[in-house]
Formats: structure tokens, C-alpha cells, sequence
């Protein structure tokens, strides 16, 4: 979908880019990381000619970007970039729309695409379509951006630390939101980033650069196991082990076969349901199924009220969802003090747990890589 | 929203205000007459006060249009690529097109142009161009660099960039520029007498020459009241041209 042949860039002395080649498959997510002023960034760039290439041949869909007209051919490829750029005297509608108005559609079908790519984003299109941007937090302003670059339904994504400018909290949740959307529409993504989290979670592949040059071209799983020297290795950074559970999501390691009461059982109900010869804890639930707490069978042992082994919690803050990262999770978990944390929907939905061992059995799927690594540190 | 009319409103009733007292010119001579008792003439005889107004006007729009058909351009110009190289030319020229007094440009100006409006609207046009020029360049500067970026990365073309965003966003700043040039030029249009380009300069000129403190009170007093009335209507016009985000602040 888009190759880089030999793509050189050169400010004065200064090489920004250095025989660089690339190739990104359709619907994949190519990540561009490394060390700032590597030239990842000047790479993006280049892709959509906001930066012209001193020497090489870039290809997008084919064709050679140097036949198109630089306008013509970035309507083609959607950009968003770490400062946003919303326009601060365009309503949010009127900021969506500037790529459609710019290809001549029509106002019908401008507004419905407005309304669709709100929606997509998770905003709601009543309360948004008619904000200015100095009205948005950091966040939401970051997914008018992401709706903004989508809006012409272009077949690929250029994006410029887009996540960058907000706190590590939300930046969690646009990413896992950028993985739902990639998910569903499969664009081919350049994705420059200097967070290895976020390059690992988002990435198909990963372009590792240094110094204007590309060092590694890999999956995820291919940099953390097989770096390619010691400066990969280093850059990827030690606790490649629990990087790996970024790349795992919890539903994959859920068991969804937890035992549940009802919170308005008696004590004695509770007791018999947390059938607790098998079962030292059950999950308590209200009549919608959203979870209240858990009930822990020792408080029946020492013979005191049932109602003591009830421990309460909000699930808003002491759960994870489905589509979160087993890093994520298990860091939750090491926060809260449990050995396991109920996995719940975004309406607090009982879907099932994940427990410590479970982490475990992921990790030790990779333990022949972790023991590889190990060696290779042993170098000299 | 009915804040930003009630302005314009205003504005439009000093308007009228103004037209009013300046045709009266029997309230002029009583009011100049008490307070100089001595002088036998006390209103400036050569033209009426509302003539002199028109004359004034006359000169500081021609010379102001000229002032702003030229400033924003060149101040468009200077901070664009093509033209970045003379950004500190023209910034040190319209500088010292302010420094230079203007009853001095406007004598260099009549030998080679002739008495009449014509040397007074050149050299009240330059003596302008500063504030427009400086506007302009600092309402492009203040663009933000992202929303450029945004932009041209979204495949806007220059003029699209430079109509649909940067005059909007820099409106402002630039309104701000041709109010303070227009005032200044409003003061300074009352030298255009000295070429006999008339306007309120000339009972401020007759009045020196005779020793007539009513006529230059005359002349001073309508052109301050001017001054003033463009400043509240520019002011207006600069609220109504910034971005709707300012506005509701």
C-alpha cells in the first residue's frame, strides 16, 4: 500500500533521513519509533509531501506521490497530528467537515458523515456538533482530531503522536479506542510515536529508527524476543516481559465461568451458592447483573454472620474491561491488592474474571522467549 | 449576540448625534462666543463646520483605503514564504514612515504633486501604513503553527488556508491595526490644511494665523469628536470580525 524506496532527507549537513525503505501492507498498522529526532516524524511527512524527499521514491497505492498534486493526494490520506490543529473558529461539525467540503460533497451528506464519525469517536453528536474547540478537553479534542482525519473515509491514516498531548489515563483509553476503530475499518496507519507501550499495544509492525536510519522492522513480539542488536534491545527496554502483556487483552485469558449470588440472597442462600467447598469467593450481583462485590466463604468458618464475608466495592473503579491489556489488569490488580479482578462491560456487567495464575499462563507461553533474552543479556 | 447589536446601535445614534451638532452652527457660535467674548468672529467663515467634516472624511478615507489596500497585503505578503526575506525591510520602512513627521512628508510631497488633497492623501497613506503593516503580521503570527500544519496536511490549498483560516483568525488583530491607523490619521488629516487640501485643519490654520482661539477650537473640538465616534465604530467592527470564539468572551 505504501512503499519507501531508498528515501533520503537532508537538511544542510544534517541527513534527517537516511536510505530509507519501508514497506506498509494494506490494513496494517506500521508504527514509527525511536529516539527524538530520528526522523520519524520527517518520515511521516515525506509520506504526504508536507516534507519533499532529497532523494528515493515513495509510493502510495502504487502510483509515485511526485505524479499527484501534493493537494490532491493528501485529501486522499487522513492526518492527525499531536497538537490537534483544530481550527478554533470552526464548530466541531464544521472542523469534521473540512476534508468532505474540500471534495465538493454535499451538505446532506456532509452532516450525516459529521454525525457518524462523532459517534465512532464516542461523542455525542447532539452535545459536540455545535462546540468550539476551546470548549474540549485535551482528550476529546484529540478524538475530534482522529474523527477529522477519518473524515473522508480515506484508505489511509497518517498520525503524528496524536495520543501525545493528554495524561496517561486517557491516553489509555483513546488507544484502546484506536484498536476498536482499526478493528472495525482496517486503514493502513503510519503512526509516529516515542512511547514503546503504545507502540506495542497499537502496532502490527514496528519501524525502529536511529539517527535517520531504520535499525528494525518487525512485529512486536519479533522486536521484544529477536532485537536485532544491542541499541533495539535497549530501546525496547528491560521489562520486555511485562511489555508482552500489553500485547494480550484480558478477554483472551477471562474465565467467564465465575460463581455469582444475588445481593438481596440471605446469608444462608449466599453461603450455599458460593458453594464454597470448590469455591473460596463468588461475585455479588444486583438484579441487572452488575457487580456489587464478592462474598468470601472463610467468614463462615469462624461462624459469624454471612453478611461479614461480603465485601464491597465499585466496579467503576476496582474492575477492567474486556478489550483492556493484561498489563493494564494485572497492574490494577498489584494497586488494589487482589489476586484476581472481575472483568466487567461498560456498564459494570458481571462478563467473568481474570486471576493471577491466569497472567501467569500468558507469561509462560513466552517463557522460552524470556529465557532467550535472558541469555542474550549475558553478552559481554 | 444582542450585546454585539446594541453596540452597533450606539454607535449609529453618536452617528447621527454628531451630523446634528456639526450643522448647527448657530449653537457653535453661541457657545464660542461665551467663551471668547472679545473675539468678533468666533465661527471659521471660509466654510461651514459640516462642509469641513465631509472634507476631512473625504481625505482620511481615500488615504485610509489606500493605507489599508496596501498594508494588509504587504503584511500578508511578509509573512508568507514568498515574501519572508523583506520582512525586516518592510518593517523597518513603515516604521520609519511613523518616525517621519508628517507636516514634513507633506512638504516633500507638494513640489512634486501640487497643492490639494492629492500630496495630503499620499502622505497621510504612508504615514498610516505602520500600524496596518505591524496588525497584520501579528495577527498571521499568532496563527498556531498546528492548526497550519492541520491545514495543509488535510490538502487545503494557500489561498483556501489563507481566506478560510488565517484571515479569519488574525481578523482581529488586523482590525485592531486599521483602528489605530485610521485614529491617528483622523488627527493627523488636520496638517492636510497646510497643502490647502481643506478639512478641519483649516480654521486650526486660519486660527493660528489670525490669533483666533475659537477658530482653532472649532476645528479642534469636531475633529477630537471625530476621532472619537471612529474609534467606537472600528471598535464594533473589530468585535464583529473576531473569531465566533472570542466573541462570546
Amino acid at each position: 500500500m505504501i512503499t519507501l524506496d531508498d528515501v533520503t532527507k537532508r537538511y544542510g549537513d544534517k541527513l534527517a533521513v537516511d536510505g530509507l525503505s519501508l514497506e506498509v501492507g494494506e490494513g496494517e498498522v506500521c508504527v514509527l519509533i525511536g529516539p527524538s529526532g530520528c526522523g520519524k516524524t520527517t518520515t511521516l511527512r515525506m509520506i504526504n509531501r508536507l516534507v519533499e524527499p532529497t532523494s528515493g521514491r515513495i509510493t502510495v497505492g502504487g502510483r509515485d506521490i511526485r505524479s499527484v498534486p501534493p493537494e490532491e493526494l493528501r485529501r486522499g490520506l487522513g492526518y492527525a497530528i499531536q497538537s490537534v490543529g483544530l481550527f478554533p473558529h470552526l464548530t466541531v461539525a464544521q472542523n469534521i467537515a473540512t476534508v468532505p467540503r474540500l471534495l465538493g460533497w454535499d451538505r446532506g451528506r456532509i452532516a450525516a458523515r459529521v454525525g457518524e464519525l462523532l459517534s465512532l469517536v464516542g461523542l455525542d453528536r447532539g452535545a459536540y456538533a455545535t462546540k468550539y474547540p476551546r470548549q474540549l478537553s485535551g482528550g476529546e479534542a484529540q478524538r475530534v482530531g482522529v474523527a477529522r482525519a477519518l473524515a473522508a473515509d480515506p484508505p489511509i491514516l497518517l498520525m503524528d503522536e496524536p495520543f501525545g498531548a493528554v495524561d496517561p489515563l486517557t491516553r489509555e483509553r483513546l488507544q484502546a479506542e484506536f484498536a476498536r476503530i482499526q478493528r472495525e475499518l482496517r486503514k493502513t496507519v503510519i503512526f509516529v510515536t516515542h512511547d514503546v507501550d503504545e507502540a506495542i499495544r497499537l502496532a502490527d509492525r514496528i519501524a525502529l529508527m536511529k539517527d535517520g536510519r531504520l535499525r528494525q522492522y518487525d512485529t512486536p513480539e519479533g522486536l521484544l524476543d529477536h532485537p536485532a542488536d544491542k541499541f533495539v534491545h535497549d530501546f525496547m527496554g528491560v521489562d520486555r516481559a511485562l511489555k508482552r502483556l500489553v500485547r494480550v487483552r484480558v478477554d483472551s485469558v477471562m474465565n467467564a465461568a465465575v460463581p455469582t449470588i444475588d445481593e438481596s440472597s440471605s446469608p444462608e442462600v449466599m453461603a450455599d451458592r458460593a458453594s464454597c467447598a470448590t469455591q473460596r469467593f463468588a461475585y455479588v450481583i444486583d438484579a441487572e447483573g452488575v457487580v456489587q462485590g464478592w462474598f468470601d466463604c472463610r467468614a463462615l468458618e469462624g461462624g459469624e454472620q454471612a453478611d461479614a464475608g461480603v465485601t464491597r466495592i465499585d466496579w467503576r473503579e476496582s474492575t477492567v474491561r474486556p478489550d483492556a491489556s493484561l498489563k493494564e489488569a494485572l497492574s490494577r490488580m498489584l494497586e488494589l491488592g487482589f489476586r484476581s479482578i472481575a472483568v466487567t462491560d461498560d456498564s459494570g456487567h458481571l462478563l467473568g474474571d481474570v486471576a493471577l495464575s491466569g497472567i501467569e499462563g500468558a507469561f509462560s507461553e513466552g517463557d522460552s522467549h524470556i529465557a532467550s533474552a535472558g541469555t542474550e543479556e549475558q553478552r559481554p | 449576540m444582542r450585546r454585539r447589536w446594541t453596540g452597533v446601535t450606539l454607535v449609529g445614534v453618536g452617528a447621527l448625534a454628531f451630523g446634528y451638532v456639526v450643522s448647527r452652527q448657530d449653537w457653535w457660535a453661541t457657545a464660542l462666543s461665551w467663551l471668547f467674548p472679545s473675539l468678533p468672529d468666533v465661527v471659521f467663515p471660509s466654510a461651514s463646520l459640516g462642509y469641513l467634516v465631509m472634507q476631512h472624511l473625504q481625505i482620511v478615507l481615500a488615504s485610509g483605503a489606500i493605507t489599508v489596500a496596501v498594508g494588509i497585503p504587504v503584511g500578508i505578503w511578509v509573512t508568507h514564504d514568498a515574501g519572508r526575506d523583506f520582512r525586516e525591510l518592510v518593517s523597518a520602512t513603515a516604521d520609519l514612515a511613523q518616525t517621519f513627521p508628517p507636516i514634513a512628508v507633506l512638504a516633500l510631497m507638494i513640489p512634486l504633486l501640487g497643492f490639494g488633497p492629492t500630496p495630503a492623501i499620499v502622505a497621510l497613506s504612508l504615514y498610516g501604513l505602520f500600524p496596518v503593516v505591524a496588525g497584520t503580521m501579528a495577527g498571521m503570527d499568532a496563527v498556531p503553527h498546528a492548526v497550519l500544519d492541520a491545514a495543509r496536511g488535510m490538502g487545503m490549498g494557500r489561498w483556501a488556508i489563507l481566506f478560510e483560516v488565517e484571515l479569519p483568525l488574525a481578523a482581529r488583530v488586523i482590525m485592531g491595526g486599521v483602528r489605530t491607523s485610521m485614529i491617528i490619521n483622523i488627527g493627523t488629516a488636520t496638517v492636510a490644511a497646510a497643502a490647502g487640501a481643506g478639512g478641519l485643519g483649516s480654521p486650526i490654520i486660519s486660527g493660528i494665523n489670525t490669533q483666533n482661539g475659537a477658530f482653532l477650537l472649532e476645528g479642534a473640538a469636531a475633529t477630537a469628536m471625530l476621532a472619537v465616534l471612529a474609534d467606537a465604530a472600528l471598535g464594533r467592527v473589530e468585535a464583529l470580525v473576531a473569531p465566533p470564539e472570542e466573541r462570546a468572551a
